[in-house]
């Protein structure tokens, strides 16, 4: 008698991170959102993060899609209001861990206000932002972090808008932690998340993405692989540097943490006040 | 909040965390909010926003009435959708009704808007406010199914689907983009989009009986029916008593919800009038629905903008010249 064999269903251990039924992705090869989605994921699993308490909220763009992708609580705004958006919802509801995961354009061109005011206030948002230097999902235009002299499909003889540096605007703006690593440095990139996630206030962590499709094809960087070795050759740890002076350039890519600071956040300094108030006007009516 | 984008924004979600949110702004601020008040539509958000109506356009007149934003109210964000939008004619009533905006919100999912204005806005009046078991509040319907089973997009007959909040164990996804009932994009395809936009638009519609409400004085026997709204409405009311008292048959028709447009009851109430008058402090929105409803009857308008709404001697005399 001949026995009929059924392969056993091997599931990826992290497989329960994510919305198998959502995929394929949409992303291209090369792209980096892959990496900083796994680097995510690797973090979770290694602070063994309560999956019905974690929210993750995107704006539109590329990485707009992996609040979709996460097996999680998960909400994807309108363009540049990921961040209002959480707020919301931590304001609400502050056991809720709440990640941001959006691009440079949602969260520094259109919701560039969003974003200082949220680190501001110090609201307890965790922010993993993919810089891919362009709007890659629309065609590849110029945005607020693409480098000087670059080529985009709207800055066809170069950039000549000077470019945010991240890191020093999220410094400046009064974020709790501040890094920026670039899909390379996946263990650096994953212990930083580590941290940020076990953070009060407002964290922010920068991570460098290629987009050899849309931004590396304009500057001389067709593949995944030679944007990673621009990072490669580019890129210094410098931890705790000066986050002003952190460009990025071509030949200079400072990378590491920049500030790890500890402050009351917006969410525990309302709900203290709330308490505070409601007891006063509960000793006058008693 | 920063801005009024971004106070829409965290309405939506406080909203989707469990709680009741609101926000409330005047004409520039409704202006900022309508993007987010689509996404609100779009992922059926229950949330309060209060218009206090001034004169625009653009930064207009800050501190004085207008009723010019009853349009954007309906149609100021892109793509179709129903939604529901109340007029406070009076301080007591911008309590009632912001209740009842909750309440409204909460049963069909659907931002709801209380369209005030200045005067209601500003002005002292008495309020009482009923103990709270005197109020009727209504709640969000909530999923009964466990996490597998839970579609947060798959309606009930009402057209209406349970809703689970973030944190309750659900993991389910919500986007402004196009999606089935698993709350997944599907941009691509038309039947997905055709079914979900009918759905927005058919929920409000189709349960339009349940929602509307109006006030009707002295309308039954009335030859002239003065149909209007919020502060307009009580010079409205008082130019009715004066033609009555000059033997005039004069009723007035409150429109107590704007949006969706109480149409059966203008319709009723022109079939047996023989002029309906409309004063707004706008060039002319409302009236529109108005002449729709009312087919062949006649229908005067009577426009003002500016400083003060319309005294009840201006609507008592195009009252005496429609007879």
């Amino acid at each position: 008698m001949v026995q009929e064999t059924v392969p056993p269903v091997i599931l990826h251990p992290f497989s329960k991170y994510l919305r198998e039924d959502m995929m394929p992705h949409i992303w291209c090869q090369g792209c980096g959102n892959g990496v900083l989605l796994n680097t995510f994921v690797h973090a979770l699993d290694e602070l063994r993060t309560d999956l019905d308490k974690l929210v993750v909220v995107s704006g539109i763009g590329c990485i707009g899609r992996s609040a979709g992708y996460m097996n999680t609580d998960s909400f994807h705004t309108t363009h540049g209001r990921a961040l209002p958006f959480a707020t919301g919802v931590k304001l609400a509801n502050p056991e809720l861990e709440v990640v941001v995961i959006s691009g440079d354009g949602d969260l520094f061109a259109i919701g560039g206000n969003h974003f200082i005011h949220a680190a501001r206030r110090n609201i307890g948002i965790k922010v993993l932002c993919a810089n891919n230097l362009n709007y890659g999902m629309t065609g590849g235009q110029q945005g607020p972090t693409t480098p000087l002299d670059s080529v985009t499909t709207t800055s066809m003889y170069g950039n000549i808008e000077h470019p945010f540096n991240l890191v020093h605007l999220a410094a400046a703006s009064g974020a709790t932690y501040v890094a920026r690593w670039t899909s390379l440095h996946v263990r650096r990139l994953t212990q930083s998340i580590k941290k940020m996630l076990q953070k009060e206030g407002f964290c922010f962590v920068e991570v460098l993405s290629p987009c050899p499709e849309i931004y590396g094809r304009y500057n001389k960087m067709r593949s995944g692989l030679e944007m990673m070795g621009w990072f490669k050759k580019a890129s210094v740890v410098e931890n705790f540097s000066d986050p002003s002076k952190a460009d990025i350039t071509a030949d200079r890519i400072v990378v590491g943490e920049f500030v790890d600071i500890n402050k009351l956040s917006y969410e525990k300094m309302l709900h203290e006040k709330i308490s505070k108030i409601n007891e006063k006007a509960m000793d006058k009516v008693s | 909040m920063e801005d009024e984008i971004a106070s829409m924004a965290a309405v939506i979600g406080a909203s989707y965390s469990g709680l009741k949110a609101m926000t409330a702004t005047s004409g520039p601020g409704f202006s900022l909010m309508q993007e987010n008040i689509g996404l609100a539509v779009m992922t059926e958000a229950p949330c309060v926003i209060v218009d206090v109506m001034r004169g625009g356009p653009s930064t207009g007149q800050p501190t004085m009435p207008g009723q010019q934003d009853v349009m954007q109210a309906k149609w100021g964000s892109h793509g179709d959708y129903g939604i529901i939008a109340l007029a406070p004619s009076s301080v007591q009533e911008m309590f009632d009704l912001t209740v009842e905006a909750f309440n409204l919100s909460e049963t069909y999912r659907v931002p709801t808007l209380l369209m005030g204005d200045e005067i209601v806005g500003h002005m002292w009046e008495k309020v009482v406010i009923p103990p709270p078991d005197k109020i009727r509040i209504v709640n969000r319907k909530k999923p009964n199914v466990p996490r597998e089973k839970y579609l947060p997009f798959k309606p009930d007959e009402n057209l209406v689907p349970p809703m689970a909040c973030f944190g309750e164990g659900f993991r389910f996804h919500a986007t402004g983009l196009t999606h089935d009932e698993h709350g997944y994009p599907r941009t691509s395809s038309s039947e997905v989009q055709s079914k979900l936009v009918h759905r927005l638009v058919d929920k409000i519609q189709k349960n339009a009986d349940k929602i509307i409400r109006v006030e009707e004085v002295m309308v039954e026997d009335a030859d002239i029916v003065v149909v209007a709204y919020g502060i307009v409405a009580r010079a409205g009311l008082s130019a009715v008593r004066k033609a009555r008292e000059k033997g005039i048959k004069a009723g007035l028709l409150r429109l107590i919800t704007l949006w969706p447009f109480p149409e059966k009851q203008v319709a009723k109430a022109a079939e047996s009038a023989k002029a309906i008058v409309v004063p707004e402090m706008n060039c002319g929105q409302i009236v529109r629905e108005v002449e729709r409803a009312a087919k062949e009857t006649p229908v005067a308008f009577l426009s003002k903008l500016g400083e003060d709404p319309h005294t009840p001697m201006e609507i008592l005399e195009v009252i005496r010249r429609s007879k």
